[in-house]
């Protein structure tokens, strides 16, 4: 445990960023334009889908997961699980009430 | 032993790593924050669909594609100071956090002016406007303003944690060996991110 205390500092040059920055716009622009096409139910599920893939490269690359310890994934992967289960127990309770 | 040869033989107690993770860990609490008032947003969206997409066309995509752009763009500024201190360029990372400062005053006036005109035309919590409108609308409305106040007031701390930060890189408390009150105001700040990120999709864009 004690050596990754000491770990050399990950240092991301500029260009990744911007290039992961290019990437974000081009995602908010395509959450736009599907949001103008009418799919249904659909339309949700893949605005909120965009919405995951853009906060996974935010994660790893300007909040620097990829390049911590398997603690932090882990704390990560806790949080989105209890998160999920409030949900899902909140809509199981709500599909019975109507 | 004298102070002087405590001092040589402990050296102030310093963790990085221990630090970082307090960050993620209070993070993960406004995780549980946010993810309560999303909660309330779904099930809510789940009873009064056809409302929430009326309410919803009342808002201005533009004004929310803007501050989109902003938080995306003051996130990776953020990010950048980060390397910047690395580097040991000092003077550059200072001048990333102001632009990320600049970003998030561009998302406060956005804000400002829009909220201002919805108050105008009577819809704020409370008004009669609004409470003539069906229930699925007022609590359409209800959450609009308490989840984006809620991360509003998010993105006030974040400038307040940056003004620390620069105050304290004058006083060379933060330099390129140590700048993990930098990493984690950076980290703050793109959380705010991540939360406007299904913001934005949830209240802009259900036409």
């Amino acid at each position: 445990m004690s050596e990754h205390r000491h770990e050399e500092s990950h240092v991301i040059e500029y260009g990744n960023y911007i290039f992961i920055w290019l990437g974000l716009l081009a995602f908010t622009g395509i959450t736009v334009t599907v949001s103008g096409i009418d799919f249904g139910n659909w339309t949700i599920v893949i605005a909120l889908f965009i919405a995951c893939v853009k906060s996974w490269y935010v994660l790893n690359y300007f909040m620097h997961m990829k390049y911590e310890d398997k603690v932090f994934k882990l704390f990560i992967v806790t949080a989105l699980v209890t998160f999920i289960i409030f949900l899902g127990f909140t809509f199981w309770d709500y599909s019975f009430v109507r | 032993m004298s102070s002087t040869e405590y001092a040589a033989a402990y050296p102030a107690h310093r963790d990085d790593y221990g630090s970082r993770m307090g960050m993620w860990l209070f993070l993960f609490t406004e995780l549980i924050l946010f993810g309560g008032l999303f909660i309330v947003y779904a099930v809510y969206r789940y009873m009064h669909q056809q409302e929430f997409h009326m309410a919803a066309q009342e808002l201005n995509t533009t004004i929310g594609l803007t501050n989109t752009i902003a938080l995306l763009t003051s996130s990776m500024t953020a990010a950048m100071s980060i390397t910047a201190m690395q580097k040991g360029n000092v003077r550059f990372s200072k001048g990333l956090i102001w632009i990320t400062i600049g970003f998030a005053f561009v998302f406060m006036v956005n804000k400002f002016f829009e909220w201002s005109a919805k108050i105008q035309h009577g819809i704020f919590p409370g008004s009669k406007d609004l409470l003539a409108k069906p229930n699925g609308e007022i609590l359409y409305f209800g959450l609009y303003y308490v989840m984006t106040g809620l991360h509003t007031l998010h993105v006030i701390i974040g400038v307040i944690f940056f003004l620390f930060i620069l105050r304290q890189i004058k006083q060379g408390k933060i330099h390129s060996t140590r700048y993990v009150r930098l990493e984690n105001s950076a980290l703050y700040w793109h959380l705010v991110d991540l939360i406007w990120i299904f913001l934005f999709p949830l209240f802009y864009l259900i036409h």
